[in-house]
């Protein structure tokens, strides 16, 4: 069974569509990169696998229905939003008292020897940390949970680089294992680009595309053509084409790679440059993100 | 609260060894603590009062032989507003400030916690709506007026042992102070006053926090204001005022209820007194539909709190 199931998935708010019949399937052991535009509806998306909204069509979370049964599924799902939402009256050591209260999975020793790597203070409160601490504390908090989900709504937003990249570092090797799922959004999509085994495009509450990173590796192919190859190439019907300092650069969908090979310079496309190819040339009130 | 045993579904096919017996929770007793780590005007505000009310007194210690000694002659009304009044003034600013706390606490409860998006971390949590709203409700029903209740009586013995310490140093008996505040019936009325209120209130507070959970902001407003437009369009539309008249019983009712008249014989009790326990009418009050009535509605304002918790999305 798959960790996180949806067929047909809508949630509407008044007359705004935030997600129109979404299906996603993601299997257990996956790190998913969920990717869109500001109010392509990837919040809403996580809301409605949290259990925090109510929604239309059929959803499955690890066998349970999020709606329903939030309570019973937050002991095997976890979640990080954007850094605010640590209570900030709170102290470090009430924290740590009160998960280990309230969650029967929480490996309070864990968090502890994950915290005393860190600069806080067990007698600091929250208001007191940086923003970067802040993210620090509630990643030792969910890490000593035995979770099977891991949901993570720009964990880093408003991080500086170092905190950005000590933060995924933590999650893989201290937390991730093949019998765990995180689903990750930020538009910070390069520096997880490695991390990631999924990924998927989402745009006006649709999902637009949804591959591993085998397949986007194998589909997808970014050419820098040699002027005289330009008609050639084009005629290799690319998805999209930018010039950059007065050379052309091409991505393919699916292109034979020995051909292109002899047209120019090929290699992996970021997932950032397939995002702009996908979704840059649509109209949009909001300015696109990648 | 909530230990169920584990029986999920989802848990099937997990590689890692998944602790045999997941840890003892207790949600309930951990939520309320996290109100208490909140919101710490919950016993900090009556404890303020009493610090002042103590202060207050111990000023009024200067001359308090000399008040005594010239009580002696006055009737009995004259002695006890001269000795007793002031215990009376500082017992009720507690209790007065313990339902002030409560109907600030609850309109906060459910509304900050939206509004500064925590509601997202503890919703994260297993802890369902309904443990967190009650242990919201908790907090002015049980928690405030246990500790309003202990603060009160912990002032009036401290009154009362800083009066009869200056009376003996300077001679004079302490018998009179002992006579108009008698501490045990004190007390007594003190905690069924407490009782008697917190119960009756009990409909406010749900109300309140029905507000606090579904108010976006100004809680304080449209607590008040509903309730007023209520009366104000009945008063206008159909020339009634049972609105009115039910806001009014619901916020002094209680005193009706709970409470016999005095006899109307003022003088005897101007000369002699009167044992302010026969004034009490527990069975009046218990049998009083008022009270049943506004338990129930408390009930399903508690109710209404927690599904609009679970509905509402952080502001």
């Amino acid at each position: 069974m798959a960790t996180v199931e949806a067929r047909g998935l809508r949630k509407t708010f008044r007359t705004t569509v935030a997600l129109d019949g979404v299906d996603l399937r993601i299997e257990e052991g996956r790190i998913l990169g969920l990717i869109g535009p500001n109010g392509a509806g990837k919040s809403t998306l996580l809301n409605c696998v949290l259990g925090l909204i109510p929604y239309q069509g059929e959803l499955s979370v690890i066998g349970l229905d999020p709606w329903r049964a939030r309570e019973r599924l937050m002991r095997d799902v976890c979640f990080i939003g954007d850094v605010a939402v640590l209570p900030r009256w709170m102290r470090v050591s009430q924290a740590l008292d009160y998960v280990a209260g309230v969650h029967p999975r929480f490996d309070r020793a864990k968090a502890e020897s994950f915290l005393a790597r860190t600069q806080i203070k067990r007698t600091s409160r929250v208001r007191e940390l940086s923003k970067g601490m802040v993210t620090q504390l509630h990643l030792a908090l969910v890490m000593a949970i035995d979770a099977k989900l891991l949901v993570l709504d720009e964990p880093t937003l408003g991080l500086d680089l170092l905190f950005r990249k000590q933060f995924y570092d933590s999650l893989l090797n201290d937390y991730f294992d093949r019998s765990r799922t995180i689903v990750v959004t930020t538009h910070q999509v390069e520096e997880i680009q490695q991390i990631l085994t999924d990924m998927m495009f989402i745009d006006r509450g649709k999902i637009v595309l949804s591959c591993s990173m085998e397949d986007f590796e194998t589909r997808y192919a970014e050419l820098t053509v040699r002027p005289e190859a330009l008609a050639q190439a084009r005629a290799l019907k690319p998805i999209h084409e930018r010039q950059i300092l007065g050379r052309t650069i091409f991505l393919f969908d699916g292109a034979d790679r020995a051909q292109l090979g002899a047209l120019g310079e090929l290699r992996t496309p970021s997932i950032a440059d397939l995002f702009v190819a996908v979704m840059g040339d649509q109209p949009r009130t909001q300015g696109a993100a990648a | 609260m909530s230990t169920v045993p584990d029986t999920d579904a989802g848990a099937f096919n997990r590689s890692t060894a998944q602790p045999a017996v997941p840890a003892r929770t207790r949600p309930f007793y951990w939520s309320l603590r996290r109100e208490l780590w909140e919101y710490r005007s919950i016993y900090i505000a009556p404890l303020v009062v009493a610090g002042i009310v103590l202060f207050g007194y111990a000023v009024r210690l200067a001359h308090l032989p000399h008040m005594v000694q010239a009580a002696e002659s006055l009737p009995w009304w004259k002695q006890f507003l001269e000795l007793a009044l002031p215990f009376a003034i500082a017992m009720a600013s507690i209790l007065v400030t313990g339902v002030v706390v409560a109907v600030f606490y609850c309109l906060g409860a459910l509304n900050n916690e939206r509004r500064d998006r925590t509601i997202l971390f503890w919703k994260s949590l297993p802890v369902s709506d309904l443990t967190a709203v009650l242990s919201k409700a908790c907090v002015p029903l049980i928690i405030l007026p246990v500790v309003v209740l202990a603060i009160a009586l912990v002032t009036q013995l401290l009154m009362l042992a800083a009066g009869t310490a200056v009376l003996l140093a300077r001679g004079t008996g302490a018998a009179p102070l002992w006579s108009h505040w008698p501490l045990g019936q004190a007390s007594l009325l003190l905690g069924y006053l407490v009782v008697v209120g917190t119960l009756w209130y009990a409909p406010i507070y749900g109300w309140l926090l029905v507000v606090s959970a579904w108010a976006r902001r100004m809680t304080f407003l449209w607590a008040v204001l509903v309730p007023i437009g209520l009366s104000v369009v009945e008063k206008i539309a159909l020339d009634t005022s049972y609105v009115g008249g039910l806001i009014r019983y619901r916020l002094r009712g209680f005193l009706l209820e709970a409470f016999a008249s005095p006899p109307h014989n003022v003088h005897a009790i101007q000369a002699n007194g009167i044992d302010p326990l026969s004034l009490l009418t527990p069975g009046k009050f218990f049998s009083s539909p008022g009270l049943w009535v506004g338990l129930v509605v408390a009930a399903a304002f508690i109710a209404a709190s927690v599904w609009l918790r679970r509905d509402r999305e952080p502001i």
